[in-house]
Order: C-alpha cells, then structure tokens, then sequence
C-alpha cells in the first residue's frame, strides 16, 4: 500500500514538474527561443496542454488510491475552493469590468486564489479530522 | 457514532498500523475512527467486524 502511494505521489510529481517546466516554454519559447514562430507556439501549447491531461490523469489516480478519510478531506477542500473560486472569481471580474480595480483581472490571480485556499481548506481539515 | 474500537483492537494485540495495514485504510484513519471524529464506510466496519469476530452493532453504536 506505502509502495504504491509512493509510486503515484512520484508519477503525479513528475508530471507536474513537466507540466510547469511546458508552461515555462509555451509562455517564454516565443519571446526568447524561436522567436514569434507560431508554428512552435501553437506546438508548444498543445504539448503542455496533453502534459496538464496527464497531470490531471495522474492526480485523480493518487486520489483514488486515498483511503475513505483521506478522500473525505480532500473531497471537502475540493469543494470549499470550487465555491470560494466562483464566488470571488466573479467578484475579482466585476471589479475589472466597472474599473473599481485600474489592473485587469488576470487569470494567474485565479489560480493562486485557488492554490492558496485548496492549502488553508486541507489544513483546516486534517487538523478537523486527524 | 459511538464505538469500541481501541479497546478490542487492544484486546487483539495490534497497532493502529497494524489495523489499518488488515482493513486498507491508513493509521491516521484508525486514529480517527477511534476518537470518534469520523465514521468508517459500511466496508471498512464489515473488515472491522471480520478482524475482530464481532457483528458491527458490538462495536458501534448509534448515538443521537
């Protein structure tokens, strides 16, 4: 059970290293490497775009190799940052919109919101249950 | 859910590793189910019935 848990925490390791590592090429290649060639670009983004699948394959297989408990925690984590992320999503887009904010809602600032909640919701609830 | 877990695993000699090595879930989650913050699946309370010899209802019980 140790054997394989390491296992899948590996394979979703590796494919979230290479996945950052294509996200790194697909923005910077076109600015420093092949130069505005689209060609690479759209080449680039599929590629990191198959790497995300396979990312996303591998993290659904580490979950379900969670125990009832562990899936329980993340599963309610999950759900906490889906519904924190739509409500301030739309929230963080209106403010663009009637220029409340003078800097335009970007969708890194999204994605950080979701990794810093997914991080603070799994806390509070290991903390909960363990 | 009341239950008496920590006392018949005792009773049977093995670690909260051990447990959870027999029934699949991990130590944290016998600790867990032990201290009563979370109630097992109808699966893992059968394989706890079969380590322990015991029908479900010896070892938990339903509290309101």
């Amino acid at each position: 059970m140790k054997a394989e848990r390491k296992k899948r925490t590996l394979q979703l390791a590796g494919w979230t290293w290479s996945w950052v590592i294509s996200l790194a090429l697909a923005t910077f290649g076109p600015l420093f490497i092949w130069e505005e060639n689209q060609s690479l670009t759209a080449l680039a983004i599929f590629i990191n775009l198959c790497n995300g699948g396979l990312m996303v394959v591998a993290n659904v297989r580490l979950f379900r190799h969670y125990d009832e408990l562990e899936q329980k925690i993340h599963a309610e984590a999950m759900a906490l940052t889906l519904g924190a992320t739509v409500v301030v999503g739309l929230t963080y887009s209106l403010l663009d919109q009637t220029n409340i904010i003078q800097s335009n809602a970007e969708i890194g600032g999204l994605v950080f919101f979701v990794g810093i909640t997914y991080l603070v919701t799994l806390l509070i609830n290991r903390k909960k249950y363990l | 859910m009341k239950n008496k877990v920590r006392l018949l695993r005792k009773e049977k000699g093995l670690t909260q590793e051990q447990l959870g090595e027999i029934i699949g879930v991990s130590r944290q989650t016998i600790n867990a189910i032990e201290k009563e913050k979370f109630d097992p699946s109808l699966p893992t309370a059968f394989k706890m019935a079969l380590v322990f010899d015991l029908p479900i209802e010896a070892f938990f019980s339903f509290d309101e």
